[in-house]
């Protein structure tokens, strides 16, 4: 059964796309495309198979719930320059 | 995008996929590859290492996507010792970017019509049957319906679950993996390094494989088990610092890779999986290149009985051929993986010892094995299973 209360948390900028978290995922809560990953929170059980598999230390587990870290959104970096 | 219906859509353009394709094509069916990458063969997630004679069976060897042709490796203990036994038949350290390029282009040549940057996100069913796949296609969302799909979707495939196999590979299964390529670097061109022990790889092995002599892919791989208490990229860091500090890095690639016996379920209905999304890797080295095109070809070739004759039923015979071929020998594989993963490393370094102790030209892979199984006896009664059949 998905909790209420996730978890899981993917750092997508860390990411390079391997598909070992997808491989040992056994609810299928992970969306991983050419360049995009994301976790389908209604499905995550936080059981952390895909903390311990990632290679990269990519994906973090956090017991206090991941609602207060920042939404991975894109960013303009360099905005000095507008024409 | 043309609007017909095919017999097969392969789902993944890497070597399974694409082999799996071309026999399908070549057997009379109507093909379509769909590869969710922009490129076929990019990124690369592989040491790249095979045999001659793996490679052999599927396509005429060529310098274009030969890194390095290798005739010996070396088998490095913890202390420091190492034995460097001869590879029979040799092998290749290959250029994956390029090899699986003229893979694909084989499955053209038959025929086969390939989309790269399509991904599947879903079946597509009609009445409750599956009668091809959702995808995305540069941000468009399209159908595109068959008869049969063939799952080729590597390690992080998703297609056989939704058709209903459970394809989940358990966490002491599944190899955590990090690899760099390393250039400004000494090796020897002709030599693949293994190097065992604790301080590098718990339970696993980090691999040196040579692309030329001045580059190599250095890179490990260990149990998710053994993950948890310390990362891929944590081991692989000390090494590269340890061993090459001066080295440049040029790739920089995270992996996984099923060491399992094969899934239990490979065929459901008219979905069928192929190479790492079908677990058929060799458990003990790794290697799941050449298996994996075995499995797809064995699956295209099954896939396109099925369609000629009209009876989808025909899938099961995928399963039997592909036990009788090397499924069988994937299960002792896997019996014999677990008892390696449980050496430790005083094991090792007697196995070392014993292998140097043997004559020069007994230093076989054999002779090393026979070496190995004075220290773990219990393996003995699968490796008798693994040669005498």
């Amino acid at each position: 059964m998905p909790q209420p209360h996730l978890m899981i948390h993917i750092v997508p900028g860390k990411c390079d796309y391997c598909g070992c978290c997808v491989g040992v995922c056994p609810e299928d809560a992970i969306e991983l495309m050419e360049s995009k990953i994301a976790l389908i929170e209604d499905r995550c059980t936080n059981c952390r198979k895909c903390v311990w598999a990632c290679p990269w230390e990519v994906i973090e587990f956090h017991r206090e719930g991941v609602g207060h870290l920042p939404k991975h959104t894109p960013q303009m970096l360099n905005e000095a320059v507008k024409f | 995008m043309k609007n017909v219906d095919y017999d097969i859509i392969v789902v993944g353009a890497g070597p399974a996929g694409s082999t799996a394709a071309r026999y399908a094509a070549a057997g009379g069916a109507k093909v379509l590859m769909l590869e969710k990458d922009r490129d076929v063969g990019y990124p690369v997630r592989c040491g790249e290492a095979v045999s001659h004679e793996g490679v052999a069976q599927f396509i005429k060897p060529d310098p274009k996507w030969i890194a390095s042709s290798v005739s010996k490796f070396r088998l490095i203990a913890p202390n420091g010792s190492s034995v460097m036994p001869k590879l029979d038949g040799g092998g290749y350290v290959l250029e994956r970017r390029i090899f699986d390029y003229e893979l694909a282009k084989l499955a053209a040549n038959e025929g086969v019509e390939v989309i790269t940057k399509a991904y599947v996100y879903d079946l597509l069913r009609e009445d409750g049957k599956i009668v091809g796949v959702k995808t995305l296609i540069k941000d468009q969302k399209v159908d595109i319906r068959s008869k049969i799909v063939i799952a080729a979707d590597g390690v992080e495939s998703r297609v056989g679950k939704w058709a209903g196999m459970d394809t989940t590979c358990h966490i002491r299964d599944m190899e955590s993996c990090a690899q760099m390529t390393l250039s400004g670097i000494e090796v020897d061109p002709d030599v693949l390094d293994f190097y065992f022990g604790d301080e590098v790889s718990p339970g696993g092995y980090l691999w040196v494989f040579p692309k030329g002599n001045d580059t190599a892919n250095v890179g490990l791989g260990l149990s998710v088990e053994e993950a948890k208490k310390k990362s891929a990229i944590k081991f692989l860091h000390e090494f590269v610092d340890r061993k090459f500090p001066k080295a440049a890095i040029l790739t920089h690639i995270a992996g996984g890779v099923p060491c399992a016996k094969t899934n239990p379920e490979i065929v459901k209905e008219n979905v069928i999986l192929v190479g790492d999304a079908a677990h058929q890797v060799n458990p003990v080295s790794g290697g799941g290149i050449i298996s994996g095109m075995i499995g797809g070809m064995i699956g295209g070739q099954v896939a396109a009985e099925s369609i000629l004759n009209g009876n989808v039923a025909h899938l099961r015979e995928y399963d039997k051929r592909w036990h009788k071929r090397l499924g069988w020998r994937h299960d002792i594989f896997y019996n014999i993986r677990n008892a390696i993963g449980s050496f430790d490393d005083k094991t090792y370094n007697n196995i070392c010892d014993s292998a140097l102790k043997l004559p020069e030209d007994k230093r076989t892979l054999g002779g090393i094995f026979r070496a190995a199984l004075w220290n773990q006896p219990s393996m003995i009664l699968d490796v008798a299973k693994v040669f005498l059949q």
